[in-house]
Parts: structure tokens; sequence; C-alpha cells
């Protein structure tokens, strides 16, 4: 079996589970395994069914008095006693926040070797081959594991989601008893930044700002941008976040984000290593830049040398047009 | 307080990354090594809590000689004493074997230190697992991707980042905090401090005396590729006003590209 955990928000299954979940089952359909997915705590409850859509053959749900709310010390060891009772071959987790702080806890208890934020899952000789980007995707390391079982983080927007219609299952139910007391840290409450703003990481299209927007009060050019797009998220590179333009959770680079959306739009970035290391993985870049010598040019598919500031109010213009219809 | 920063010695994040095909690594020279930079928002934080409220700063690394400048530049920012845990291996891309040496370290030379703080993720490796690994195995809390952090006798609450939001994490010490861009702004060495980084010892401990048993130390993570990306070929450049620039790119961007 590949073991899948499925994040909860909300008491929603977020839609990177999905990916790693629809990848699970590519995989385990190439090794002759089966697809297995895991929920944790009450946040899950009666979110479980539609995993069988998703290529889950088996769906469990640990629940328990640790389990409440989120922690790595409440989730690493429920999981790990699912995985000590069912012995999959490798347990993927999306790599959101949550998977990030619960997979290598995980891996550790268990003994078993991680491959972090991988971009690619192959198979090759029977076994697991993971691709991930090192240096911010400034190149890309395949590693396999000499563990079992093997575990993996994977990036968010990189794997398709893939459903089909399946006879819902039985929800296999197991009781944690570890303790409360048991976990010395937990999350007490989440703090929303305004509105239900999309993140970086997340979005599949992200409008992104560089020195070029001059000032704070420009970026407001780019969430009105970004209003008019689906799942779209406003970025920033290092040079905008250190002089305080916008927050350095926008910051995509190799000291921000790395990301991977279907669409990145940089205005007035002229392109520093660093930060294209970060973003060089989107499907399609597009910049614009009044320097025509900028080194964003050379990794963009589109370019508009011109004036950022005519030229987002017309693409503004131009998406709402076409979206409209 | 006695806290242990642990940091690692990096290329800046400037570097153009080459690759040595045949014995899959990553080419050293003409790289500028610096102090990993989520490291120095750990050590900055160390420094803040110590002058808060007394106590001792230890910097901890893994890594070879070279490592021992970078562990200088700690102590020029002002930690108390520094430590490098020698290995006879460069990059292993293992975290659990990092982490298993670092927490074994910590448990038999440290047992009684309240804080382990590390960066979020060192620049090159990429993987963000150590300080949860080490959570784990020493049996403490975690807080990751910390941005914000106060302790309060034994009981902490750091703020991480989440997606398009902020969680807030209690915890009570000792614990494993790792930092994130926004924590605080790390101070530059001083003069002073870099002559009086000079006159300090730096004991050098080799991971394979540690006690560890040597299955430990063998990684379980092969490499059996390292590429850098295949260099992306020029794309359209659009021109005309920006009106006619934006009608076509959109045109493109549905018709070409199909993302929209």
């Amino acid at each position: 079996m590949i073991l899948t955990f499925i994040e909860t928000r909300d008491g929603k299954i977020k839609k990177s589970s999905l990916e790693a979940l629809s990848e699970a089952k590519r995989r385990a359909g190439e090794l002759g395994l089966a697809a297995g997915a895991a929920l944790v705590g009450p946040a899950a409850d009666g979110a479980g069914s539609e995993l069988f859509g998703y290529g889950a053959a088996k769906v469990f749900h640990l629940d328990g008095p640790a389990l409440a709310a989120y922690s790595a010390q409440g989730f690493a060891p429920a999981l790990a006693e699912l995985v000590r009772e069912t012995s999959p071959q490798a347990v993927f987790i999306s790599g959101t926040a949550m998977g990030r702080d619960l997979a290598p806890r995980l891996a550790a208890r268990l003994g078993a070797a991680l491959a972090s934020d991988c971009t690619k899952v192959a198979v090759r000789d029977g076994t697991l081959v993971f691709t991930r980007p090192i240096y911010a995707g400034k190149a890309f390391l395949t590693v396999t594991l000499k563990s079992a079982p093997l575990i993996a983080t994977l990036r968010p927007n990189v794997y398709a989601v893939e459903s089909a219609p399946a006879p819902a299952g039985d929800i296999v139910a197991k009781d944690f008893a570890i303790p409360d007391e048991a976990v010395r840290g937990r999350v007490v409450e989440i703090v929303r930044e305004k509105g239900e703003a999309i993140d970086v990481a997340e979005a599949d299209i992200i409008v992104s700002g560089g020195r070029g927007m001059k000032g704070p009060e420009n970026f407001a050019l780019l969430q009105d941008l970004a209003s008019v797009l689906p799942r779209a998220a406003v970025g920033a590179s290092r040079s905008a976040v250190d002089s305080g333009w916008i927050g350095h959770a926008h910051q995509v680079g190799q000291t921000g984000k790395t990301v991977s959306p279907t669409l990145y739009l940089a205005f007035g970035i002229s392109g520093a290593i660093q930060h294209l290391a970060g973003m060089s993985s989107s499907k399609i870049i597009v910049a614009v830049n009044k320097d025509a010598e900028a080194p964003i040019f050379k990794v963009a598919d589109y370019g508009i040398v011109g004036d950022l500031f005519a030229v987002i109010p017309a693409l503004k213009n131009e998406f709402s047009l076409l979206l409209r219809e | 307080m006695h806290i242990l920063v642990f940091i690692k010695r990096v290329p800046d994040t400037e570097s153009k990354i080459r690759i040595h095909y045949e014995t899959k690594t990553v080419v050293e020279e003409g790289l500028n090594f610096v102090i990993s930079p989520n490291d120095e928002y750990a050590i900055e934080e160390a420094l803040r809590l110590r002058e808060a409220k007394g106590g001792l700063v230890t910097v901890v690394t893994l890594g070879l000689d070279e490592a021992l400048t970078t562990l200088r530049k700690a102590l020029a920012m002002g930690a108390d004493e520094a430590v490098l845990i020698k290995d006879d291996r460069k990059e292993t891309y293992d975290a659990l074997r990092t982490a298993r040496i670092l927490a074994h370290y910590a448990r038999t030379k440290h047992p009684n230190a309240d804080l382990l703080l590390f960066g979020r993720m060192s620049v090159g490796a990429d993987n963000a697992a150590v300080p949860a690994m080490v959570a784990e195995l020493l049996g403490l809390p975690q807080a990751s991707v910390v941005t914000k952090l106060a302790i309060d006798g034994a009981a902490g609450t750091a703020y991480r980042e989440i997606e398009g939001a902020v969680e807030k994490v209690a915890f009570t010490l000792p614990a494993v905090v790792s930092a994130q861009k926004g924590l605080n702004d790390p101070r530059y060495e001083t003069l002073k401090g870099i002559m009086a980084a000079k006159k300090k010892t730096i004991p050098v401990i080799p991971a394979a005396e540690l006690g560890l048993a040597p299955a430990d130390l063998e990684p379980q993570v092969v490499v059996a590729a390292l590429e850098t990306p295949a260099a992306k070929q020029a794309g359209k450049i659009l021109s005309g006003p920006p009106e006619e620039a934006a009608t076509a790119l959109v045109g493109l961007l549905r018709s070409e590209a199909k993302v929209i």
C-alpha cells in the first residue's frame, strides 16, 4: 500500500492532499499496490467518504484525546502506529505547511528516510524514485531511499488530481490512546490575514512585483489584477520585501518560497538568480519590465518591454473581458 | 537559559550552481560560503533571549573543517561558544542522519538545554526537516517556520506561517523552534566581536566519536542523479503600445499557452 496523509482545514480536505493521493494511486498502480488514505482528528469528521473516488482502496480515520488540535507531536505517533499496523511501502504527504511540519517528525519516529518537496515520483526497478529541487530549483536531485517505509512530501500544485466514480467503502476508525498531556506543543489559534487570500505556495496564478513597483502603494495595483484572476495570489521579490513594501509571506525566491504556479506574472522584477531559482518551475512565465536587458526575460515565455504602470491596467481589462465570457 | 543554535555553512543565494556529473556533487570551487540565511534569524533570536533573560548561547554545526569559519562568524555576532561536529562526508541530503547526530550530541553533551533553535531550512539541501526530526528524537515539542517567539518561564508561544494565515503554537520548554524571515533583523558582527571571536577556541568533535551506532551514520538517501534544469528557450517579446501588447499577451496565454 502507498498511504497518503489527508490534511483537512475547517473540515474540508485540502486540494493538495488529493493531488498526493492521486499520485499515490498512479504509482501504486505501477507497483501492483493499493492506495490508502489516513485522516486524523475530529477536524476530519465526515470528510472521508469522497476519498474513495480519488483512488483510495482503504480510508483510515485516527482519533484520540491528543488529536483534537493539530500538533506534530500528536499526529506523528498516531500515524506511526498506523504505519506499524499496516506496513505500507511508502507514505506520501503533501508538502504544505502542515505536511512539512509533520512528515519529518513521522520519518524520525519510524527511523525512515525522507525525500522532501518532491516534484516528480517515478517507478524504476520496482521501487519509487524521487526527484526534488535543491538550491530552490537551481538543481534537481533524484534519490532512492534505503528504508521501510519510504516517506516523501510532494510539492503542492505539481501533481494532477484524478477522480473516478467508485463505491464508497468503510472508513476504518482507529482509536489512538496517547494521553493529551504527552503533547507539549500544539496549535491554539489560527490567525487569518484579511480576507480569504490564497497563499503564493498554493496559487494557480501569481502576480508578482519587484523594485520596479517603486513603492508599497503600488502593490494595490497587483492586488487589483489578482482579484480578477482565478486562484491568484500576490508575490514579491526580495528587494520589495526588504524595502518593507509587502510582507515576507509573499516573498518568492531562494530565501522566500519556491513556487510552481501555472502562470507567473513578474512586474518590475529584474530577475536576481535567487528569485529565478524560486519561480523557474512555473509552467508559463510572463515578464513586464522597462529594461529590455533584465535577466528575467531569459526565463520568460512572454515578455513586454515597457511601463508596467500602463501595462497592468490594460492587462486587468483584457483578463476581465476574457474571463467574463 | 541555555540555548543551542544549530547552523549550516552553505553557498550564498546569489551562487550559480554547477554540477560535477561523475561524482553527482555540486562544484564548490568559486562559491562564496555563508551562514545559511534562515540560521541568522535563529542566532539573532538566541542572542536577544540571552540579553533579556541571561544565559548561554552555544552554536553548533555538523560539517567539514571549513565550517570553522562559519562558526567564527556566529561567535562574532555574539554567541558565547561554538562547537564543530566534524563529519567525514560532504552533503548527504539525508536529514535523518544529520538529525540523529545533532540529537545525540544535544542529549549527551547538553541534556539541560532549554531551547534548540534552527533556521527554517538550510539553503541547498532544502529539506526543512532536521528541526522536527531532532524534536522527535529528543521527545520535545516543536514550532517550525516561526516569525514571532515569546518565552515566559517554561512556557513558549510561537507564531508560525501557514498558507494564508498564521498559527499560534503554545508549548513548554525544552522545545525545538525553527526560525523564518520576519522573526527579527540579524545584527552584523562588530569589530570587537570579531576580535573576541578570534581568541575563542572552537572544540572539534568527530561525529564518529559521539557514540552513535555505525548504522546511524550511514546515509539512507542514495543520490541517483543530480542535474541542473534545462535552459529555457528565448520567449516572445510583445511590442507596441501597452493596450496592444496586453491584448496580444492575453490572447497568447489562452490560445497558445492555454493557461487561462
